[in-house]
């Protein structure tokens, strides 16, 4: 991890790895072109390139590391949400169950008077049980996902408003910083790693073993391979045999295990937690993974290519601080990189389709 | 081909009837005319001092088109030129972002930060991370307890529990006898002590309702239920200038005498207020703490100078009443109150 790449991307079709056993033999150029994450590649070095001219505090070894953080922060959500659109579905719960499931950590601990590593196991299983919540009323009922995880979200607004003020009498949680296990678990989710005199958070790690596990499960796994097919047709993917029901619950639940990480993280960065916080970031996730090249209607994209999108979120999001403009202008440069992003890609993608 | 020029034709002709239209129409009053005759009474001008042209960073709390913060701000600025600093402003209702931004200008080695610490755990890190970098910080509108103990040299704001005290002291003036406190944010700690402290001083009997303050239709039915069902309701006090027009539009339908009264001010409350439509304004002078952290840094840098001795700098509450309304809502007019 060096301060001034940006985040490397493992990618598993280049020429370096010769393990191709297919029949069809591609150059090295067509595959890389038929890749869901070209155009946020490209994307993300302009959008580098263009920060590096406009704003010159911008290449500083620490302001990369803001950056980095806030990417981090941010891609550590895009990357299961990006495998769950793959997957053909939507999770518009996802900003709020952060919020929950650092809530659930902290209050657990507090009230119980537990080691605080306890409220933080109760918390994954509550928040992965969120997910399972999601994914079962969606494979056993009618509605889109849609309908189902905007019911969880507002759900979840409420309980994490409610349940705060019932149990700890104010709107945020109480200090956990001097119970047993904090300094442990800040070492964990919420610790700073200096090299070469820059400070990089923790969850720079956590974000890139993500984009790791993401990567390997999607392409060189059964699971990748369910996945890809719900996503693109699921009667047809239930006809040769995939467990549709399951793929599914398990993609919410990879939503939630990163809340999970998001949460903890938020937790013992700060302490306290605020209740009403995450609304809005669902959005921001689901952003990121189309930036990156995933298809809104499923069956194509890549985690890479999520990470990605939350990289040029994150240099976006903080280029525009160190080049003094207006933040007002922020949203508008979002909205205008998000269509951009979606027309390059889907150009990208219509070349490789006619190119095979 | 030919349709193209058609269509250019058309355009052509809807916008000379549209200027001879807004040119044969002219208003006598309000408008951009009125608004740039109020402008010219801003005060505007060069620096005042030839310090050198230091970079001061502003973060705040503030969600996207917030009237309040961009008083604060305008404040902020007008104390910039003054004082030939150049003047950076940015802002996230999120803790976490809200945190990194403050980084970012730490990053860009700013030569001081004003920040407002609405979820002061958050914010720790980040203004540690300033004290390391050695740029000084001042805090603004709310975090006046942690300010001091994260390192701030000044606090610059209105205690929110002292204002509510005000408010519960003034109805008590007026004789009320039983008060609704709209709380606006759910999860917002500086509401939660206003009415707290309203309800300290107050004599009377004081409820809270939540309303969604991002939903003004949702804001009026609200409150208009609640003063259906209880007539005894004498006096209503919203949090915010932006509600204080909605409950009295409630109360109007409720058929309530219910006095409002609110925190804040803008251009209608001031109205209000001189027309008799309000009780009484509280007002927390958000100009002033934009225009004061400015000036303050600037002091700091170039003097070593820090106001407040250590106690908070305090810029309310000042309570407003229809005497001071007349002058106010052309200031309030103009975006400075």
């Amino acid at each position: 991890m060096t301060a001034t790449a940006p985040a490397p991307a493992p990618s598993p079709g280049s020429p370096g790895t010769k393990t191709d056993e297919r029949l069809l033999k591609a150059s090295p150029l067509k595959k890389l072109m038929g890749r869901p994450e070209l155009g946020s590649v490209v994307g993300a070095i302009a959008v580098f390139i263009f920060f590096a001219v406009a704003a010159d505090s911008f290449l500083q070894a620490t302001s990369l590391a803001t950056v980095l953080y806030a990417a981090s922060t941010l891609g550590i959500m895009a990357v299961p949400v990006a495998l769950l659109m793959i997957g053909g579905e939507f999770d518009l719960s996802a900003g709020v169950m952060v919020t929950t499931s650092a809530l659930i950590s902290s209050m657990f601990s507090y009230q119980m008077t537990a080691n605080v590593w306890v409220g933080v196991l109760v918390s994954l299983i509550a928040t992965l049980g969120v997910g399972v919540f999601n994914g079962v009323m969606l494979t056993r009922t009618d509605p889109p996902s849609f309908i189902i995880t905007l019911g969880t979200f507002l759900m979840l607004t409420g309980m994490n408003l409610g349940f705060t003020k019932l149990i700890s009498g104010t709107v945020s949680t109480k200090s956990i910083a001097d119970m047993e296990g904090f300094t442990s678990a800040r070492n964990v989710f919420a610790s700073t790693i200096t090299i070469g005199g820059v400070d990089f958070k923790i969850t720079i790690v956590w974000w890139l073993a993500l984009i790791a596990v993401a990567t390997w499960v999607l392409l060189r796994t059964r699971v990748g391979n369910w996945i890809f097919a719900v996503g693109g047709g699921e009667d047809a993917a239930r006809a040769v045999g995939v467990p549709v029901a399951a793929t599914k619950i398990g993609l919410y639940m990879g939503v939630a295990f990163g809340a999970w990480i998001s949460g903890q993280h938020l937790l013992f960065s700060y302490d306290v937690v605020q209740s009403g916080e995450g609304v809005g970031n669902e959005l921001v996730y689901i952003i990121a993974a189309v930036i990156g090249g995933c298809l809104i209607t499923g069956g194509y994209g890549s985690a890479v290519g999520a990470a990605v999108g939350a990289l040029i979120f994150g240099m976006v999001s903080k280029g525009i601080v160190f080049a003094e403009w207006n933040p007002d202008w922020f949203k508008f440069f979002l909205g205008v990189m998000l269509l951009l992003a979606t027309l390059l890609n889907h150009w990208v993608r219509k070349r490789a389709e006619a190119t095979k | 081909m030919a349709r193209v020029q058609t269509g250019v034709r058309a355009v052509g002709a809807v916008l000379v009837a549209v200027l001879g239209v807004s040119l044969a129409g002219c208003s006598s009053t309000g408008g951009k005319r009125a608004e740039d005759a109020r402008k010219a009474a801003t005060a505007q001008g060069k620096a005042a001092v030839n310090t050198p042209n230091w970079t001061f960073g502003m973060v705040t709390h503030s969600g996207d088109g917030d009237t309040f913060w961009d008083i604060v701000q305008e404040g902020a600025e007008q104390a910039a030129r003054k004082d030939n600093i150049k003047f950076l402003y940015s802002h996230n209702a999120e803790a976490q972002q809200q945190a990194q931004l403050v980084d970012s200008y730490i990053d860009k080695k700013v030569d001081g930060i004003i920040v407002s610490l609405a979820k002061p755990a958050a914010m720790k890190g980040a203004l540690a991370r300033a004290k390391k970098a050695g740029i000084p910080v001042i805090t603004v509108n709310s975090g006046s307890a942690e300010s001091k103990e994260f390192g701030a040299l000044t606090h610059i704001g209105q205690d929110e529990t002292i204002a509510g005290e005000a408010v519960g002291e003034e109805l008590n003036k007026r004789g009320k006898k039983k008060a609704l406190c709209i709380l606006h944010e759910q999860g917002n700690v500086g509401h939660e002590q206003r009415c707290e402290g309203a309800k300290k001083t107050f004599d009377g009997k004081m409820q809270n309702l939540y309303v969604t303050g991002t939903n003004m239709p949702d804001v009026q039915s609200s409150i208009e239920a609640r003063l259906q069902s209880d007539k005894s309701i004498d006096s209503v006090v919203t949090l915010g200038a932006p509600f204080a027009d909605t409950a009295v539009k409630a109360a109007d339908s409720a058929g309530s005498k219910a006095e409002v009264d609110t925190f804040d001010l803008n251009e209608k409350v001031a109205a209000g207020l001189k027309d008799g439509t309000l009780g009484f304004a509280v007002d927390q002078q958000p100009y002033l703490q934009g225009y004061e952290a400015v000036d303050l840094l600037w002091l700091y840098k170039y003097n070593d100078d820090v106001l407040g001795g250590g106690k908070p700098v305090l810029t309310g509450p000042q309570i407003i009443t229809k005497d001071q309304a007349a002058k106010l809502e052309d200031y309030a007019k103009r975006g400075t109150r």
